[in-house]
């Protein structure tokens, strides 16, 4: 069970809610997708309007709703929108975004940390989108971040995990939830998050543009659940040289009692 | 983000015999290396325009729909125009607001801009796009300045299309609620440019050419450049476009950037296009671009008819215009009176209303977003603060 501030979650599987044909193929993937926590970008809904089409889709009562900050280009900008989702829509969880370069998206670490730090002294619970760093995740950590989510890849790339290597360094430092996010393009590269040991992914493109989004998101559950159930077995390491299924050193570490000193 | 100071800092266009020369000397192997590179260069965005390339539009379609899936997903925003003059101090040969046409003139009071607003939002429109002839004494930055505090609690966002203002006037806007400017160098063809431009402010190429710039530095959200489709060669246009795209994404990273392709509609005066821009063109043209830059912002407005707009759904625009009148007051005068414009800049090709449009947009299986900004973005100084709840 995934647990973030105390919320526990049965699905390890987030999803975001931009880019599908329409937001009645959006509800429909969502329900096949298993998720419960499901991303909204605030610059798309009209939170003061309960008829928003985006809205009226989401069944808040089964579906943990995290507002994004998606837009803002600095800190004082996602401040200002976090409160705006407060107040407008009651939950005090957010996916904080500071994107400043509107062409990559990348997020920008120096204003992520600032927000962060005020967000949580407002009493906001900050789940902070960043670059793969170590560092910054240690930092967020320690600035009262609810979880962390690292990118594997750029958002909408569909590159999969390229930042593995500081992904890995991240999971295996941090004591809040790491949740893999942007880049997951195919159920293998969200397999492949769980495995190494990730909490959760988030997958937004992957599913929304696919040829036929529920299916897609029926698949991603259940590599989610796989790669989540491989890691919690124990995978073996990966070796160049071959090795005997039975090997013989078992039975001889086995058998080494009588040895002296 | 710092202004371009000085003339090594400033983008300067090829002269278009030598971007006709790039564009005619590409090859057909040179244009599928080009759709094989994952960044492109300068001369890769001359092959997809090249002559060499027409035989190869459904490719260019199929990779820039692919490019513009990834990208921009399923999703078609929607802006309308609202025109709030059409006085203009510029005699330019293709326009119907040139100060030489006799059109009935006029200038939308503050409350007559405001109902033609409200007309808009009741019809569901959030992004407006304030347009006006080039008349700075009447339609100066304080005008523009009331209109924009009077519209943006109303609006998801509002960008403006009017004579090129400086960095001041653009970041008084900003502060105001204006997020986007528009401002369409009209030919990068200096020769051709000279030419069309009779008398009046702009006839001063270069001014016209940093003003992206200007309104980048001084903090607008998006940038829109754009030629008119009809004045020069389309290929160096393009080319053209590609380079100060690329020139302005250099220096103002924070920006977000659109191109228009608008091509020459029927108009007040007796202006004939001085080349013909065919739909297979302007595909190409669009496709091009859209490889070049996947992240751009592509404008296809209501210039274009109804079937090659709906043709082009998904292929690589990600904006469309709807419902559009052109001149000042005449969505009002639709409520009154009928389809009668007085003062148009042009004639729509598309007459469909927002409704028709989304509909034809959800037919093709793509989302129309009407809200893809907020307000709450902007640091506007006068703004009710947003109500933090009690701990």
């Amino acid at each position: 069970m995934l647990t973030i501030a105390e919320t526990p979650f049965s699905s390890r599987l987030f999803v975001g809610t931009g880019k599908f044909a329409s937001s009645e193929l959006m509800a429909r993937a969502i329900e096949a997708s298993g998720a419960q926590m499901v991303t909204v970008a605030l610059r798309r809904v009209d939170l003061n309007n309960p008829q928003d089409d985006i809205m009226t889709h989401l069944d808040r009562d089964t579906i943990h709703f995290l507002p994004n900050t998606s837009g803002a280009r600095n800190a004082e900008e996602a401040v200002r929108l976090a409160r705006l989702a407060r107040a407008a829509s009651g939950t005090n969880w957010l996916k904080l975004e500071v994107t400043p370069d509107p062409r990559t998206l990348l997020p920008d670490p120096v204003d992520t940390l600032k927000a962060t730090e005020q967000l949580v002294k407002e009493g906001f619970i900050v789940l902070p989108y960043m670059n793969a760093d170590p560092i910054l995740a240690l930092r967020l950590q320690d600035a009262g971040a609810a979880a962390v989510m690292p990118l594997g890849a750029p958002i909408g790339t569909n590159l999969g995990v390229q930042t593995a290597l500081q992904v890995e360094i991240i999971i295996e430092q941090a004591r809040v939830p790491v949740v893999v996010d942007a880049g997951i393009g195919a159920p293998s590269h969200a397999a492949q998050a769980m495995e190494m040991g990730a909490d959760a992914v988030l997958v937004n493109t992957a599913i929304a543009v696919a040829g036929d989004p529920v299916r897609m998101a029926r698949a991603f559950k259940a590599a989610v659940e796989a790669g989540r159930e491989a890691y919690e077995a124990g995978l073996g390491r990966p070796s160049r040289q071959a090795s005997a299924s039975s090997p013989q050193e078992g039975m001889l570490t086995e058998n080494l009692d009588f040895l002296q000193g | 983000m710092t202004a371009p100071s000085s003339p090594q800092t400033r983008f300067t266009v090829p002269d278009f015999a030598t971007l006709k020369g790039l564009v005619s000397q590409a090859t057909v192997d040179d244009v599928q290396a080009a759709l094989r590179r994952e960044h492109l260069r300068i001369e890769d965005l001359a092959a997809l325009l090249s002559p060499a390339a027409e035989t190869m539009l459904p490719l260019l379609a199929a990779e820039s729909r692919r490019i513009t899936t990834l990208r921009f997903g399923r999703t078609t925003q929607i802006y309308a125009p609202l025109y709030l003059s059409n006085l203009c101090t510029n005699r330019c040969a293709y326009c119907g607001f040139s100060a030489d046409n006799r059109i009935a003139r006029r200038k939308l009071s503050l409350e007559e801009a405001e109902a033609e607003a409200e007309i808009l939002r009741k019809r569901g429109f959030q992004h407006i796009l304030l347009v006006s002839g080039e008349a700075p004494a009447a339609l100066g930055v304080d005008y523009l300045e009331a209109i924009a505090l009077r519209l943006r609690d109303r609006f998801a966002a509002l960008s403006i299309e009017v004579q090129p203002l400086n960095t001041e006037e653009y970041a008084r806007l900003f502060a105001a609620g204006i997020t986007a400017v528009a401002v369409y160098q009209e030919t990068y063809d200096r020769r051709v440019y000279d030419k069309v431009h009779l008398s009046g402010r702009k006839c001063d190429y270069d001014y016209r050419l940093e003003t992206p710039a200007r309104a980048a530095a001084a903090g607008m959200r998006e940038v829109g450049i754009g030629a008119l489709l009809g004045l020069a060669d389309w290929r160096c246009e393009g080319l053209a476009l590609g380079l100060h795209l690329a020139w302005l994404r250099k220096h103002f990273w924070k920006t977000n950037f659109t191109v228009s392709f608008p091509r020459l509609r029927p108009a007040a005066g007796s202006f004939e296009p001085l080349v013909h821009v065919t739909e297979a063109h302007l595909s190409q043209l669009i496709f091009a671009l859209r490889i070049f830059d996947p992240d751009v912002g592509l404008i296809l407005s209501t210039r274009e008819e109804e079937r090659y707009r709906d043709g082009m759904l998904g292929l690589g625009p990600t904006r469309y215009s709807a419902g559009s009148c052109t001149a000042p007051g005449g969505y009002s005068q639709d409520e009154e009176k009928g389809d009668h414009h007085d003062g148009e800049q042009f004639s729509v090709g598309d007459h469909r209303s927002i409704g028709e449009v989304c509909a034809a947009i959800r037919r093709k299986g793509f989302d129309p977003v009407c809200k893809d900004w907020d307000r709450e973005f902007q640091h506007l100084e006068d703004q009710e603060p947003v109500p933090v709840p009690a701990e």
